[in-house]
C-alpha cells in the first residue's frame, strides 16, 4: 500500500510541475499572434489541403509485411533471452509458438495475395 | 477565413515585474538563446563552425537543436537570401514565438553583398524582416559570429518587454502575408537606340 502512495505522491508532483510551468508561461510570456504565426508550419511555405489526407491504398502491403516481420522479431529477441530458464522456458516456448502461429497466417495470407513475388 | 486575432501583449507578470525581476528574466532570455538553424548559402558552413567544439557558441547559450521555428527564440540568416525565398523567410520568422531575434551572418543577408546588383538577391534580410545585429563580412570567420551573439547578448540585457512596446512594434503589420513579398519577374527594360543605363 505505501509503495502506492510514492507512485501517488511522484504522479502529484509532476502534476504540480506541469501547472506550475503552464502558469508561469501565461503571466510571462510575451504572445504576439499573426495570422501567419498561427497557419501550419510547412517549412516556411503555404500549407496545402487539409490536415486530413489520403495514403494510397496500395502502402497498406508495407505495413502489413512490416507488422509480420519487424514486430515478430522485436518479440523473438527477449524471448530468446528466457527460453533456456527452467521457470519460464516450456511455457514461453508454447506461447511464442502460438504467436508464431498468427504471425504465419499472416504471412500464408500475403503470399496468397501474391504479395511476396519478386516481380 | 475569419482568423481571430488577439491584440498583442506580455504576461500581466511582466508588466508588473519590478527591476530586478525584469534582469533576471532578460537574464533567463540571453543565455538561453535556441537558435533555428538553416543555411542559405556559404556562410552556412561557417554558421556550423561556430557551433561546433572549437568555437562552441553553446557556451554562451546559444543552442542549435531547435527542431523548427516554433521552438527558436535566435534566427541567424546565413547566406544570399533570393527574392523567391525571402517570403520563406519571413514566414519562418513570423512563426517564431515572441521575443524573437534576428542575427544577420555575412555580406550578402546584410546587403546584398557580392550580388548586389543582381534581379533575383533581396537587397539585404532586413528589407524582409527586422534585423537586431548585423554580421560583416564575406564569409564572416566564426569569431565575428561569436561577437555578433555577445551584442545581442547585451541588447538584450538592455530591453524592457511591456504590452506597450510589443503592440507598437507589431502595430504596422499584424495581418500582413508573407505573400505580400513575392514580386514578378524583372523585366528587361525598353531600349531605344543605345540607351545605357548601367555602370
Amino acid at each position: 500500500m505505501e509503495s502506492y502512495v510514492v507512485v501517488a505522491a511522484v504522479v502529484l508532483v509532476g502534476l504540480l510541475l506541469f501547472a506550475a510551468a503552464m502558469a508561469a508561461r501565461a503571466l510571462i510570456a510575451p504572445k504576439a499572434p499573426t495570422r501567419a504565426k498561427l497557419t501550419t508550419y510547412e517549412s516556411g511555405v503555404d500549407p496545402v489541403g487539409q490536415g486530413w489526407a489520403q495514403t494510397q491504398i496500395r502502402y497498406f502491403v508495407y505495413a502489413f509485411l512490416y507488422v509480420i516481420f519487424a514486430v515478430d522479431a522485436v518479440y523473438l529477441f527477449p524471448w530468446a533471452l528466457v527460453v533456456r530458464q527452467a521457470d519460464l522456458g516450456l511455457a514461453s516456448l508454447v506461447e511464442i509458438g502460438v504467436f508464431i502461429g498468427i504471425i504465419v497466417i499472416g504471412l500464408a495470407h500475403a503470399a496468397r495475395r501474391g504479395l511476396l513475388r519478386w516481380f | 477565413m475569419a482568423v481571430d486575432l488577439p491584440m498583442p501583449r506580455v504576461g500581466p507578470a511582466t508588466d508588473l515585474a519590478p527591476r530586478p525581476i525584469r534582469v533576471v528574466l532578460n537574464w533567463g532570455r540571453r543565455y538561453s538563446l535556441w537558435v533555428f538553424n538553416f543555411g542559405l548559402a556559404c556562410c552556412a558552413i561557417e554558421f556550423i563552425a561556430a557551433s561546433m567544439a572549437r568555437h562552441d557558441f553553446i557556451r554562451l547559450g546559444v543552442i542549435p537543436f531547435a527542431p523548427g521555428p516554433r521552438q527558436a527564440d535566435l534566427m541567424v540568416v546565413s547566406g544570399t537570401v533570393t527574392d523567391k525565398m525571402a517570403p520563406a523567410v519571413r514566414r519562418l520568422y513570423d512563426q517564431m514565438p515572441e521575443p524573437k531575434y534576428v542575427i544577420s551572418f555575412g555580406a550578402c543577408s546584410n546587403s546584398g553583398g557580392p550580388y548586389w546588383d543582381s534581379y533575383c538577391v533581396t537587397k539585404g534580410v532586413d528589407t524582409v524582416v527586422p534585423v537586431d545585429v548585423y554580421v560583416p563580412g564575406c564569409p564572416p570567420r566564426p569569431e565575428a559570429l561569436l561577437q555578433g551573439i555577445l551584442r545581442l547578448q547585451e541588447k538584450i540585457a538592455a530591453e524592457s518587454l511591456s504590452t506597450k512596446g510589443i503592440r507598437a512594434k507589431y502595430a504596422g503589420h499584424r495581418r500582413a502575408s508573407a505573400g505580400e513579398l513575392a514580386r514578378g519577374l524583372v523585366r528587361r527594360p525598353a531600349t531605344d537606340g543605345e540607351a545605357s543605363t548601367h555602370g
